[in-house]
Order: C-alpha cells, then structure tokens, then sequence
C-alpha cells in the first residue's frame, strides 16, 4: 500500500479520537451535539478514504449514510428535541472533567497496548485502524458512564458506534451487511430515543403540560 | 451461492414478519390476540418439523442438532406465552393500564421478537445473527416501557442503554473474528459464515480470537443476564407486561447463551487459543452466588424470580463452562426445565398479581387459601425451580454438582454453596406467598390455566421420566459441544 494513502488513512482515525475526547470535556449540551456531529463528520470522511484506496465502492453507502444521518439528520432532531422540550441546556456530569479526561488517557492506551499487541500478525493498517476504534469505543463508554442526562448518554452510545463503524471498515472486505446494519441499528435507536425522550419529558414534567397537551398522551 | 433451504426453516422466519405487518394494520384486539396464538402455534409446528426434516445449511441459515433443541424449545414457549398473554392482556385493558393502540402495538411487537430470536437462531453469518439478536433486544425495549410509568420508563431506559452497550461489544468481537479469519479464508462473506469459520479456525491467530471472545463473551454475557451485567435485568422483568418478563426469561436469554455458545466452539476448535470454559464458569459462579444472596432482599414479587432467572443461567453458563458429556448434557436440560418453569412461574405471577392488585410480596399471603388453583400452581412451580426432586430441575442440578465434584472438587462446595443459599430464599418467600392469613382480594381470576398446567406437568414428568430419543439426542448435543 501507497505510504500517503497509509498516513492519511491514520490521520483521519486518530482524528476520530481526538474528537472524542473532545466530546468528554463538553458541558453545554448544543455544544456537545455540534461536537457529535463534526465526530461523524471526521468518520464519513474516513471511511470515504477507505473505500477509495480499498477499491471498496459500497463503503461509499456507508460514509453517506454516516455523513447525512449521523452528522445532519440525528444532531438536528436532537437540537429540537432538546429545544422543544425545554431540556436543560447544562450537562450534568457525575465525574468531573479532569478526571474523566484522565481516565480518557488511560483507556486510550490500554486499547494501543492491546490491539498492537495482539494483532502482531495482521496488516498495519488495520491494527492500527483496530486500536483506533478500540479507542473510540470506549472513550463513548466512559462518556455514557460519567455523564446523567439522557441526551449525553445517547451522544455517547453513538459515539461508540462510530467506533464500531470505524472498526468494520477498517477490516478490508467486511461485507456490507454489518455496515448498513449498524447504521440502520443507529436509525431505530433515534426513533426509539425520540419516544422515550417524549415520554419521560410526558412523566416528569409538571402536570400543566399534561393538561395543556392531554391529547398527546395516547399518540404513542 | 446460497442454497435454497427447505420450506420449515423459512417458515419460522416468515410467519412471524407476515403475522407482524397483519397486526400492526388490525384494530381488534381480541382478533389480533388470537391471531397472534394461531401463528405462534403453526410457528412452533414448523419448528418441530425440523426434528423429522432437517434442512441442509446454506450461507444464510443453518440448522444443526445444537440450534434445534433451543428452536423447539423456544417456539413453544413462545406459543404457550401467547396463550396467556391473550387473557393477561384483556384484564389490562378492562383496568385501563393499557389501551387499544398500545395492544395493536404490543401484538405487533411480540411477533417481530419472536421472528428474530428465531432469525438468531438459525442464522448462519455471525453478522446476520448479531442484527437478530440486536433488533430482538430493541423490542423487548419498546415493550418493556409499555405501562409508561416513571418505573417503567426507567426500566425501559436502563436496560436500553445497558443492552446497546452489551450488543456494541458483541459487535466488536464479531468484527475481531472476521479479522482473524480474513487471512486465512479470504475477504468477504466467507469470514463470517460460522460453518467455514468452524472449518479453518484452527489455523487463525489465536491472539485475535481471544480478543475477540472477551469481547462476545462481555456483549452477549450482558443479554444472558451474568454478574456483573445484569443489572438491567431485574427492572425489565419487574416493569413490563408479565407476558413479556416470561419471554425474556424463558426465551431471550438463552438466544443470548446460544450465541456464546456458538463462538465457545470456535474457540475450543483452536488448540492455541485460550480455553473459554474457565471464563464463562467464573461468571456463572459469580451470578449464582450474588443473585442467590440478593434473593433474601427482595420486596417485589416480579423482581425476585428476575434474579432467580440470574442464578439459573449462572448456573447453566457454569455448566457449559465445567465442559464434559455430562456438564454439557445436564446443562441442556437445565437451561431447558428453566424456561418451562419461570415461564410458568411468570404466568402464575401475572395472574396473582392481577387478582390482588399489586406486586408487592408483604401484600400477598395466603394464596392457597384464596385462589387455591394459582396458589398451589405456584407452589409447585417455585419448589421445582427451587430444585426439590422430582422436578426436571432437581434432575439438572443434581447431574452439574455431581459433575463438578467428579472433575473439580474445589467449585463443588461454592456451587453447593449457591443452590443452597438461593432454594432457601425461594422456600422461605413461597411460605409467606403461599401459606398464611389470606390478605388482599378474593376475586376469582378469568384467566386461563392452561399454559400453567401444561409447562408444571412437563417439568414434572421430565423429573421422573426422560423419554430415550430426547435423552440420546442431548447427549449428542453435550459431545458436539465438547
């Protein structure tokens, strides 16, 4: 392989996890779904750079589908979601940043120690790809740890996905099946995520929306 | 590529997907109930029918001894649940915790979970089997936080996040897997087809394998309910519709333990990977033990037999992990009499629960004196799930403790340790439910005891007579799991 093509490629998943953390140190929630969404910006690029130097046209479908659902679509309905229902803006952490970001550190290099150790056999790109996704994922992990609010939780489980994806594309050949299941997984999971943020604001709001929108309460 | 299987096999997947999009456009619920029983039950003939007419295996789908027994075994179930489900669903609607949308919704719901525990059963491609088990786990979500209440949407929330979580570090391993094949039997499909896997995984890199067992064994441990990751369990049990906490118990966790199982014989057919008995042993002994203890603590009768349901798959991962003939076999068989039996006691629980207004164990006593048929079904469910003999149970257990004295003494005196700690929880809470100065409302339940009857006798029978097919065709079972 092309040495260029090959940093390239690295550039791009070490990107990913830069993202990432800067997803643990957000506490505005707008600010977080900008960070989530300019994550899966960096991974619809990604992965489009893998479908171009594997010669892989149906990882183009992928890096689509992460560029409109996950950079576009999703970010946008929770900003109204948030918006709409009055959720508050401040993110509520159950740890605070600089540990959170410390532990961050660590599970960074425990997944380096990890993967380059165990997948002395395979090819460079994808070890390295590997132990960038490993990185990704648990860094979603611990977002989904330290962070109370329901939305945060939802941004780092996407998040986590987005290592996953990162993952299946880095594995030269992996069919398409998986990649187009995840994002479809990410799809149900949104729809399931908007009712539940719906009935949760139905159950723990005050009772005047209740009144003021009764009707609402059966929709589902 | 894909050969064209036989009718059966494509009948248990398509019958619930049919049956799924007639119901979301039906608006009767009685209708819908009985339909919703009439396509579990030609479900579960298909499926029997694969015991006599057992397809070849394609790239898609395979079926295999192994997968039947949990395909039979579940589909029953499945058929015996819908049963109660019908009557358990007429009396929420008569008390208004649910309404007619929720139903159409609910029925709906109930076969696409069926369809794809069946999918993740059959399925092939490891891929194809990780998206079955994924969308299962999204309906039991939905379906779980059907009552909307604080509880339940906690509930809901909890265990959707925890099962993401689960199914996220299923997926990881998967794709570690198609990594390590990929050298040796190529890129594309091929790497994730358990059939070719199985063939040529003794030359992958065992590095990655073990890697990636850590992985499947952590994500699908999760859905299995084993210690540490359990904790979503007992709240999805307590909240949902009872129906729903017998499918969970009696069928989606063992979907959730096949697919462990399938990647266990991966790693047992590479000579250098690691061993993965030992693993899934630890987590089984550390479930039975905790959720044992945590039996003495529990004031909600739903919650109790959820952490029951913890312990006994404890206990047949434990039996897996031990390996040998004769742990294999009695785990079969337990992991078996199980689902019968919590299902049954679940639909007893359903129905006590709805006679009395409440799921809280302080306010129920005395129910072989109000409602004595309930009572006693539910006396002799929790004796035989709490292992007295003759039960299937009893059997099981007995077989397990035997085999782990005979090949490891020192887990014998823990494991023992377990069974006694959780059979006296379940005796002591069944004597309060049970026996005593009756409490609560006398009004007599509508509901059918069939289901009831039918899942005691078979526990029962299996107790005092195993029939020779059943018993040589686990024993096949137990050898090809090594």
């Amino acid at each position: 392989m092309d040495r260029l093509d090959f940093d390239i490629a690295h550039m791009f998943a070490g990107g990913l996890v830069l993202v990432s953390f800067m997803l643990l140190y957000q506490d505005r929630l707008y600010a977080l779904l900008n960070m989530f969404a300019a994550q899966a910006l960096v991974l619809a690029v990604s992965v489009a750079w893998q479908a171009y130097i594997q010669d892989a046209p149906h990882l183009y479908i992928t890096a689509a589908i992460t560029l409109i659902f996950k950079a576009i679509v999703i970010p946008l309905a929770l900003h109204r979601i948030v918006g709409r229902l009055r959720i508050q803006r401040q993110v509520e952490t159950v740890v605070s940043t600089v540990p959170t970001m410390l532990a961050g550190i660590a599970l960074v290099s425990l997944s380096m120690v990890v993967m380059l150790r165990v997948t002395q056999g395979a090819d460079v790109l994808a070890r390295e790809d590997l132990a960038f996704a490993l990185s990704v994922v648990l860094l979603g992990l611990l977002m989904m740890v330290t962070r109370s609010n329901a939305v945060s939780q939802v941004v780092g489980f996407m998040s986590l996905e987005n290592g996953l994806i990162l993952a299946a594309t880095g594995a030269r050949g992996m069919p398409l099946v998986v990649e187009i299941s995840v994002a479809f997984s990410i799809l149900i999971a949104l729809i399931v995520v908007g009712i539940f943020l719906f009935r949760i604001r139905e159950r723990f709001d005050s009772v005047d929306l209740h009144a003021l929108d009764g009707s609402k309460v059966n929709r589902i | 590529m894909s050969a064209l299987l036989l009718q059966n096999v494509h009948l248990i997947l398509f019958l619930p997907a049919l049956t799924a999009v007639v119901l979301v456009t039906l608006p009767d619920y009685r209708l819908s109930a009985r339909l919703n029983v009439a396509s579990a039950f030609v479900t579960f003939l298909a499926a029997s029918s694969l015991l006599i007419d057992k397809p070849a295996s394609g790239s898609y789908l395979l079926v295999d001894d192994l997968n039947i027994v949990f395909i039979v075994l579940n589909t029953f179930v499945a058929f015996t649940t819908s049963l109660f489900s019908a009557s358990y669903i007429a009396h929420e609607l008569e008390t208004g915790h649910l309404n007619k949308a929720n139903l159409r919704f609910y029925h709906t719901m109930y076969q696409v979970l069926l369809g794809a525990m069946n999918l993740a059963l059959v399925a092939n491609n490891i891929g194809l089997m990780w998206v079955a088990i994924e969308v299962a786990t999204l309906t039991t979500v939905l379906m779980v936080g059907i009552y909307r209440t604080d509880r339940a949407l906690e509930a809901a929330w909890k265990y959707f996040i925890l099962g993401s979580v689960g199914i996220a570090l299923a997926l990881f391993g998967t794709i570690l897997i198609y990594m390590a094949a990929r050298p040796v039997v190529g890129e594309g499909s091929n790497g994730m087809i358990w059939t070719v896997l199985i063939a040529h995984v003794a030359e992958f890199d065992p590095a990655l394998l073990n890697l990636a067992f850590v992985f499947l064994l952590l994500g699908y441990g999760t859905k299995v309910g084993l210690a540490p990751l359990h904790a979503w369990l007992p709240d999805a049990h307590a909240e949902g519709p009872t129906p729903i906490s017998a499918v969970l118990s009696g069928l989606l966790l063992n979907v959730a333990l096949y697919a462990v199982l399938r990647f266990k014989l991966l790693m047992a057919a590479n000579p250098r990977a690691i061993a993965p008995g030992p693993l899934m042993a630890t987590l089984g002994m550390v479930s039975l033990v905790f959720a044992g203890l945590m039996l003495y603590r529990r004031s909600d009768i739903k919650r109790m037999f959820a952490y029951s349901s913890i312990e006994h798959m404890g206990i047949v991962a434990f039996a897996f992990g031990m390996g040998g003939a004769v742990a294999n076999f009695a785990g079969l068989l337990h992991m078996t009499m199980h689902s019968l039996t919590k299902s049954a006691i679940f639909f007893a629980v359903g129905q006590i629960a709805q006679a009395k207004g409440t799921q809280r164990m302080r306010d129920i006593r005395g129910l072989t004196v109000t409602h004595p048929l309930l009572g006693w079904g539910l006396v002799v469910g929790v004796a035989a799930i709490a292992g007295m003999p003759p039960s299937g149970v009893f059997m099981s257990e007995f077989l397990i403790v035997s085999s782990t004295v005979a090949h490891a003494p020192l887990l014998a005196a823990p494991l023992t340790l377990g069974l006694l700690i959780a059979f006296g929880a379940l005796l002591w809470r069944l004597h309060g439910l049970a026996f005593g100065e009756p409490t609560g409302s006398l009004a007599p339940v509508k509901a059918s005891s069939a289901p009831l009857a039918m899942h005691l006798g078979l526990v029962l029978a299996a107790g005092i007579y195993l029939p020779p097919p059943l018993v040589a065709w686990f024993q096949h079972v137990a050898v090809m799991l090594g």
